[in-house]
């Protein structure tokens, strides 16, 4: 598998009446082409500023990303190297995301003309597309209020398809839609990626529907990932604290009246993120140390990685109770 | 007896394009201490349901049937009733905290506003009746809450103020609509746990609208499944999630993304969208999405059939098959 996004050391800060939010606090990620990288955490936690850093549309104030061996620059008005046409994003509002003064089709072909291909040429390919994500091809003359939420959101998969990506970012692409959408949209991306062959990665609140799509997740808390590892390794072996709190917390819709656990207080103030680990004043299982030290992320001995003091590199995950 | 019973419930709104009906036909109960789901898509009705109980259609809005409340028709209550009522004795929380709470006015204010107004009391009154919901939802310095601002509390704290508000005056029925839809996951067990406290402690009767099942699950004893304006299964909250019998509910459960921990990525999804108001297909509002349909459900309205003493299903062809071989 080829690593086609790579993150060092990223930091994205926000500027606010003299202050400065540290939003992303120094991530390290790669993803690579043909997997579905789910990006998980409480609202707050930085995995929508980090997936904008990402595709460029935000500048980190440190660390660098780079897409197929190229540093990604921030976007600006005029130039955006034509390489980086194959970086993507999927945004959640398909309401705030398409135009509505404009028809369907010459939105898809946005992408395609600036590319240099003829008029005509780009309206065909947005056609296919449309076909594609499954909408009908007369679609193309036709405006964003016409359609529902789910096809709403084809219609932006379609246009971020129109680049042929080899990576796409999608930022809660599913969570503003209905039941029956959310299913039909999270298959169509599963195909997509399968079918071209990239990579993506899938910014999500829904644990269920990360541990569904996902080939690896990470977890982020307060700017930070807090561990990362394949769906399985994460799922049923967490080993840090705050992703095992995640998953106690989602309900079961099983019948047998399972109470989820809630984890108490809130995703603390980024102005002034704690001492030490920045989960240590929610977590259950939190030692004097960890008010001071930061944990670093390490690599346990089933290849995954995680930032906590209960754990040590390289040896396999101590497994974590919350009671 | 029920605390609210509704019968031939049918709510008509005015669209552009002339009359629609959004809600047809329904009838259920809630006992007293019960909590009951309503659950379904976006413009299943399931919402409209909820704001006829209150009288708060939208213009031009009409229901008719009939709900009893405590023993007593309130559907054609007048404006001045409808007041009486709400507030006092059904209240109701939604989706968006910030919606019902008023981003300019002290927490106190909107605490004992309507304690002030229904009961009467004193304002040295109203103020300790407050500090003590504050401290039944479990607000942290209750003294300091009530001369803070909604905005600075999180989504979960906001939640648990509005809450706090809706039982100021000890309704007897809650209605949450979507409660915890916009929060966090760890946030969201919370509120759950403290409804559930609040049932048991209070013996409050909550009707929870979501179209999570998971939320379902956790919280109610009883689950109404609506599609299109109409009910379409009803029963026993742990009878509905193992046992499910109408095509829809069946979908539904089988699209649950945590269901089945099979190999394939793919996630099992009803085809189609559900219909828009006032373009419910005729007979059976699902047949142009089940896969068992035939051709009398095109046609005719699926009547009850009840499968125990608490469980029914309205649709005629199902309920012949064994629950397993519906799940193809």
């Amino acid at each position: 598998m080829k690593e086609i996004i790579k993150l060092s050391d990223v930091v994205v800060d926000y500027y606010r009446n003299g202050n400065t939010v540290r939003a992303v606090a120094g991530v390290d990620l790669t993803l690579n082409s043909g997997e579905i990288l789910g990006l998980v955490g409480e609202s707050g936690c930085g995995k929508s500023t980090l997936g904008k850093a990402i595709v460029g549309i935000l500048q980190p104030s440190q660390g660098e990303i780079t897409f197929d061996g190229q540093v990604v620059k921030k976007l600006t008005r005029g130039q955006r190297p034509s390489h980086f046409r194959n970086l993507q994003m999927i945004f959640q509002d398909p309401y705030g995301s398409l135009n509505p003064r404009r028809k369907i089709g010459v939105q898809i072909a946005d992408g395609l003309l600036v590319a240099g291909m003829s008029k005509k040429n780009a309206l065909a390919k947005a056609e296919d597309l449309l076909e594609k994500v499954g909408l009908p091809r007369a679609a193309i003359s036709r405006f964003p209020h016409q359609f529902s939420g789910g096809q709403r959101q084809r219609i932006s998969i379609a246009r971020a398809l129109a680049a042929s990506p080899t990576a796409i970012i999608a930022d809660e692409p599913i969570s503003a839609l209905d039941t029956s959408s959310q299913a039909q949209v999270a298959n169509l991306l599963v195909k997509l990626v399968e079918e071209f062959k990239m990579g993506m990665i899938f910014v999500s609140h829904d644990l269920s529907i990360v541990r569904r799509i996902s080939d690896r997740v990470a977890v982020m808390y307060l700017g930070k990932i807090v561990e990362i590892g394949t769906v399985d390794q994460i799922w049923n072996n967490p080993s840090h604290p705050y992703t095992k709190a995640l998953i106690s917390a989602i309900p079961h819709a099983d019948g047998n009246s399972f109470m989820p656990k809630d984890l108490p207080g809130d995703v603390p103030n980024p102005l002034s993120p704690p001492t030490g680990c920045r989960f240590h004043p929610r977590c259950q299982l939190a030692k004097p140390d960890c008010r001071i030290s930061e944990p670093r992320l390490v690599r346990l001995s089933d290849n995954r990685d995680v930032a906590c003091v209960l754990q040590n590199a390289g040896t396999s995950p101590n497994s974590i109770s919350l009671d | 007896m029920s605390l609210l019973s509704v019968k031939d419930l049918t709510v008509t709104l005015a669209t552009g394009s002339g009359d629609a009906q959004a809600v047809r036909n329904l009838s259920f109960d809630v006992g007293h201490g019960e909590i009951l789901g309503i659950a379904g898509e976006s413009g299943s009705g399931k919402t409209m349901t909820a704001l006829s109980l209150l009288g708060l259609l939208p213009y031009k809005g009409r229901a008719s049937g009939s709900i009893n409340f405590n023993g007593r028709e309130i559907l054609a209550s007048t404006k001045r009733e409808y007041r009486d009522l709400r507030g006092k004795e059904i209240a109701m929380i939604f989706q968006d905290p910030m919606t019902s709470l008023h981003p300019m006015l002290t927490i106190e204010v909107q605490l004992t506003e309507h304690l002030l107004h229904h009961r009467k009391v004193s304002k040295e009154a109203a103020r300790k009746v407050a500090l003590d919901l504050l401290a039944t939802v479990k607000i942290p310095d209750p003294a300091a809450a009530l001369t803070a601002h909604p905005t600075q509390f999180s989504g979960g704290m906001r939640q648990r103020i509005a809450i706090a508000s809706a039982l100021a005056c000890e309704p007897k029925l809650l209605i949450a609509d979507e409660p915890t839809t916009a929060l966090d996951v760890t946030v969201q067990a919370g509120i759950l746990k403290l409804l559930h406290q609040l049932r048991n402690d209070r013996k409050l009767s909550v009707m929870v609208i979501t179209h999570d099942l998971g939320v379902l699950s956790s919280l109610t004893d009883r689950i109404l499944i609506m599609y299109a304006g109409s009910e379409v299964e009803s029963g026993p909250t742990s009878e509905i999630l193992k046992n499910a019998r109408h095509p829809y509910t069946k979908g539904l459960i089988a699209a649950l993304p945590g269901k089945v921990k099979s190999a394939s990525k793919n996630l099992t999804s009803i085809e189609g969208m559900p219909p828009e108001l006032g373009n419910f297909p005729r007979g059976c509002a699902f047949h142009p999405r089940c896969i068992h349909a035939v051709d009398s459900c095109k046609n005719d309205l699926p009547g009850s059939l009840q499968i125990s003493a608490s469980h029914r299903i309205f649709c005629p062809v199902n309920p012949f098959l064994s629950s397993k071989e519906g799940d193809k």
